[in-house]
C-alpha cells in the first residue's frame, strides 16, 4: 500500500470511529418540551391500534455500545487495520497460515517420519500404514487410476500384477518419484496400411482373440522385423523400456481390432507425472507400499 | 392498560430545556422472601436438574465420562451411545421437538418454563438466596445499600459476592467439563496444566454467570431472550397464567380485621404490596397480565399467605385463564393445544424409534468418478465403488463387504484382505464388483452393498446402489 492509501484508510477508519462515538453520545438524551404532550410519549408508530412507547433503553445497552468502541480501538492497536501499521501483536494472515502449516508439518513428521527408513515390504505389512497410503492414493492418484487402482483407458491398472516398468518396490518408487514417459512410436509410415492391418491381426492372435489367420501370419513377419525390438521376440514386452506384454490380454488402449490398428498406426504417447515435488518423500513411500500391496488383494466369488 | 407508565427523566441545563435520558439503569429490585407451594415446586423440580447438571459429568460409563462432547474428534458421547457429526439431523429434530414442547407447554400454562426451569431464573434464585443469607431480607438489604461503607457492609457484601463467584465458578467448571472432561479439567486447573482455551472458557463462563445471575437478571428476560419475545404470541384466552381476580379484589384498600369490609364496598385486596415486593421482574400483577411476567407464582404464594392471615379465601391471585375470569371455566381441550400435543407425541415417537434403531455402523457408497461408468476386462464387467465405512461402535471390528443383487449373476468383489476399523474410525474402502459379461442382461440394475462386522452379525448396514454395464 502506498503512503497515500495508507493515510486514506487511517483517516477513514478513525473518522468512522469518531462519528459513531459522536452519534452515540449525542443521542444519549432528547429534549422534551412537555411530558404531558401525548405525542412525546410514543414514537408515533401505530400497528393495529397498538402504539409504541418511547421509553428509554436500558443502560447496559449503551454500555455494550461503549464496549464495542473500546474493543475496536484495542483491535486496531493490536491487529493490522490502520493502513500500513502492522499492529503491536505482529499478527498477519500469512503468518497465521505459516504457523498452521508448520504445525501440520510437525504432525506429519511425527506420523509419517517413521516410514522414511522402513523398507517398502515392511510398510506394506502394516495395516495402519496401508490405510494412510490408501487415503493418500485416493486424494492424489485415484483421479486417473480409479478408486480401486484398476486403471482406465490410457491409465494402467495397478492391481493386476502386470507391470510396464516393473513391480518391485524400487521400481514403483522410481515411477512415483520421477514419473514416466510412455511412448510407442507411430508405425503407419514405416510398415504401411497393409502392414498395420496384418500386424493387428497377429497381436489379436497372440491373445487368442478372434482373428484372420492368413493376415496374422503376414503380420508376424512384420512384427519380427519391426516390433520385436521393443516388445521382444515372444512379444512379452520389456520392462526396461516400458514396452507392454502383448500376450496377456490386458489392454491399456483397448483390445478391439480398430483400437489395436490405431495404436500401431499412430503410436501412443503417455505420461505419468512425477510426484517428487508434489508429495513428501514419506507420503510417496506410503503410496508405494499401498500400490505394492494392491496386487495381493483377494477376489471373492459370491 | 389505562395509565401510561411514567418515564423517569433527568433535568439538565438552565431549566429552560428539559432532557430525558434515552438510556437508563433500571431500579434495583429488592425481592421479599416468600415461602409457598410454588416456591416448593420450583425447589423440587430445580434441584434434581441442578444436581444432574453438576454431577452427570462425574459419572463414568464404559470407562469414559457419561456425557462428553469431544469436539476435536467430533464425537458426542451421551450415556451409552456415541453420536457423530452425521447425526446432526437427530440434533436438529431434538431441537424442533424441544421447540414444539415449549409451544405446547406455553399454550397450556403460559411462561412456566421461564418461571420454573429456565437456567436464568434458577441461577437468579440461587444468587438471591446468597443475598438473603449474607444480607438478610428485603428491608435489611435496602437499608444496607443506603448505609455508608463500613466493616459490616464490606463483610456482608463481600460474602454475597464470594458465594456468587463460587456458584459461577462451579457452573463454569461443570459446563466446560462437558467438553473438556471434568476430571481432567479439575486436575489440570489445580496443577496449572490446563489448555489455555479451557482456562479462557472457564473464566468466560464464570464471568458470564456472575454478570447474568448477579446483575442482569430479569433484564435478560425483558430485553434479550428470544423465547420471551415470541412466547407471548402463544397465549390465548384459555392459557393458564397468573391473574389477579379484580372482581374479587376491588376496591382495594387497607382495613381493620373483623370489620365487615364488604358492606363498605371493599374487595379482598388489602393493598399490602406483597405481590409487588416479591416479584422478580418488578411488576404489579394487579394491573393485569404484562409481558414481563414469567409465571413464577411468587405473587400467588405471597397473596395466599396474606389471605390466610386475614382469614380470607385463597386465590385472589392465582393461576387461571382469561376465560375463567370471565366465564368461570377454562376451556382446556382446544384445537391448538390438541394439535401441538399430537404433533409432539408423533415426533417424540419417531425420534425415539430413530435413536433406538440406529446402527452404530454407517456406510456411504460412492461410485467411482472415473470417466467411464464401467470397465470390461477379460470378459467381466467391473464397477468400482468407494465404501466409506464409519465404525461408531465402542469397539474395533473386522468388516466384510458383500454384494446382493440379481440372483442369476455371479458377482465377485475385490477388496482389501483385511478391513479393520478401530472404534470411531472412518475409512474409505475401494471395492471392485464384477459380473461376467456373458451373464449380464441389464444395462443398469440395482445392487445392495452389505457391510457387516465379522465378529458381530448384528452390526450390519445395507446400501442400495447401481451396477452399470454395456448397452444391451
Amino acid at each position: 500500500m502506498s503512503t497515500f492509501w495508507s493515510v486514506w484508510v487511517i483517516v477513514l477508519t478513525l473518522a468512522n470511529l469518531a462519528l459513531i462515538t459522536w452519534v452515540l453520545f449525542a443521542n444519549r438524551k432528547v429534549a422534551v418540551d412537555d411530558q404531558a404532550e401525548p405525542e412525546n410519549k410514543t414514537t408515533g408508530h401505530v400497528y393495529d391500534g397498538i402504539e409504541e412507547y418511547d421509553n428509554p433503553l436500558p443502560k447496559w445497552w449503551f454500555m455494550l455500545f461503549i464496549a464495542t468502541l473500546v474493543f475496536s480501538v484495542g483491535y486496531l492497536v493490536i491487529y493490522p487495520g490502520m493502513g500500513n501499521f502492522k499492529g503491536l501483536s505482529g499478527w498477519s494472515s500469512v503468518g497465521a497460515l505459516e504457523a498452521s502449516q508448520a504445525k501440520a508439518q510437525e504432525k506429519f513428521d511425527e506420523q509419517f517420519g517413521i516410514y522414511l527408513d522402513m523398507p517398502i515390504e515392511e510398510i506394506a505389512q502394516s495395516p495402519e500404514a496401508l490405510k494412510m497410503g490408501g487415503r493418500i492414493f485416493a486424494n492424489n492418484c485415484a483421479v486417473c487410476h480409479g478408486a480401486d487402482a484398476g486403471g482406465n483407458f490410457g491409465f494402467p491398472n495397478l492391481t493386476d500384477n502386470a507391470w510396464l516398468y516393473g513391480g518391485t518396490p524400487e521400481k514403483i518408487l522410481e515411477t512415483l518419484n520421477n514419473g514416466r514417459q510412455g511412448m510407442m512410436p507411430p508405425q503407419g509410415p514405416v510398415i504401411g496400411e497393409e502392414g498395420v492391418r496384418n500386424t493387428a491381426e497377429y497381436v489379436l492372435s497372440l491373445n487368442g482373440l478372434e482373428h484372420d489367420k492368413a493376415m496374422a501370419a503376414e503380420g508376424q513377419k512384420v512384427f519380427n522385423t519391426v516390433c520385436m525390438a521393443c516388445h521382444g521376440m515372444d512379444a512379452k514386452g520389456n520392462q526396461a523400456l516400458g514396452a507392454p506384454n502383448l500376450t496377456d490380454d490386458l489392454w491399456l488402449y483397448g483390445s478391439s481390432r480398430e483400437q489395436i490398428q490405431h495404436t500401431i498406426r499412430g503410436g501412443r504417447s503417455n505420461m505419468m507425472p512425477a510426484q517428487k515435488d508434489k508429495l513428501r518423500e514419506d507420503k510417496i513411500r506410503l503410496v508405494a507400499a499401498y500400490v505394492y500391496s494392491l496386487s495381493k488383494q483377494d477376489e471373492e466369488q459370491q | 392498560m389505562s395509565d401510561l407508565i411514567p418515564t423517569r427523566e433527568e433535568q439538565e441545563g438552565n431549566g429552560e430545556v428539559r432532557y430525558r435520558m434515552l438510556y437508563e439503569s433500571d431500579d434495583k429490585i429488592y425481592i421479599r422472601h416468600i415461602r409457598g407451594i410454588y416456591t416448593r415446586i420450583r425447589k423440587y423440580t430445580g434441584l434434581p436438574l441442578l444436581l444432574a447438571f453438576f454431577f452427570i459429568p462425574w459419572i463414568n460409563i464404559d470407562g469414559r465420562q457419561s456425557v462428553f462432547f469431544d469436539l476435536p474428534t467430533r464425537q458426542f458421547h451421551i450415556f451409552w451411545t456415541t453420536f457423530g457429526p452425521q447425526d446432526g439431523f437427530l440434533l436438529a429434530w431434538l431441537l424442533i421437538i424441544a421447540a414444539f414442547a415449549l409451544f405446547a407447554v406455553t399454550t397450556w400454562m403460559g411462561r412456566v418454563w421461564c418461571g420454573f426451569t429456565c437456567p436464568q431464573t434458577v441461577w437468579t434464585m440461587m444468587f438471591m438466596w446468597a443475598e438473603r443469607v449474607c444480607e438478610g431480607d428485603r428491608n435489611k438489604r435496602m437499608k444496607l445499600d443506603k448505609a455508608p461503607w463500613g466493616v459490616e457492609k464490606v463483610l456482608r457484601k463481600g460474602g454475597t459476592h464470594a458465594i456468587w463467584l463460587l456458584i459461577s465458578l462451579a457452573t463454569a467448571l461443570a459446563f466446560v467439563g462437558y467438553f473438556y472432561g471434568i476430571r481432567d479439567l479439575v486436575v489440570d486447573l489445580a496443577t496449572f496444566q490446563a489448555h489455555p482455551q479451557g482456562v479462557f472458557w472457564v473464566a468466560f463462563f464464570t464471568f458470564a454467570t456472575y454478570m447474568n445471575a448477579g446483575f442482569l437478571r430479569e433484564q435478560v428476560c425483558k430485553y434479550m431472550c428470544p423465547y420471551a419475545r415470541f412466547q407471548s404470541v402463544m397465549y390465548d384466552e384459555d392459557t393458564l397464567a397468573v391473574y389477579y381476580d379484580a372482581k374479587r379484589g376491588e376496591t382495594r384498600g387497607p382495613r381493620k380485621k373483623n370489620v365487615d369490609y364488604k358492606a363498605e364496598g371493599m374487595g379482598d385486596c388489602i393493598d399490602c404490596y406483597w405481590c409487588v415486593q416479591v416479584c422478580p421482574v418488578d411488576i404489579d400483577i394487579r394491573d393485569g397480565l404484562q409481558f414481563e411476567c414469567i409465571n413464577c407464582g411468587l405473587c400467588v404464594d405471597a397473596c395466599n399467605s396474606v389471605m390466610d392471615k386475614m382469614g380470607y379465601e385463597r386465590g385472589l391471585i392465582r393461576f387461571t385463564s382469561e376465560d375463567e375470569l370471565q366465564t368461570g371455566k377454562t376451556n382446556f381441550l382446544r384445537p391448538r393445544l390438541f394439535g401441538y400435543a399430537v404433533v409432539l407425541l408423533a415426533m417424540v415417537g419417531l425420534f425415539s424409534h430413530q435413536v433406538a434403531t440406529r446402527s452404530p455402523i454407517e456406510a456411504e457408497i460412492t461410485r467411482d468418478r472415473g470417466a467411464r461408468m464401467f470397465r470390461v476386462s477379460r470378459g467381466v464387467v467391473q464397477n468400482v465403488y468407494t465404501v466409506k465405512i464409519n465404525n461408531m461402535d465402542q469397539a474395533a471390528h473386522e468388516f466384510t463387504i458383500r454384494v446382493e443383487g440379481n440372483p442369476n449373476y455371479d458377482y465377485s468383489v475385490r477388496k482389501p484382505r483385511s478391513i479393520y476399523l478401530k472404534a470411531g474410525e472412518i475409512y474409505p474402502v475401494p471395492i471392485r464388483v464384477s459380473v461376467p459379461k456373458t451373464q449380464l442382461k441389464d444395462t443398469k440394475h440395482d445392487i445392495d452393498i452389505v457391510v457387516q462386522a465379522v465378529d458381530d452379525q448384528e452390526l450390519v448396514t445395507k446400501h442400495r446402489t447401481v451396477f452399470i454395464g454395456p448397452k444391451q
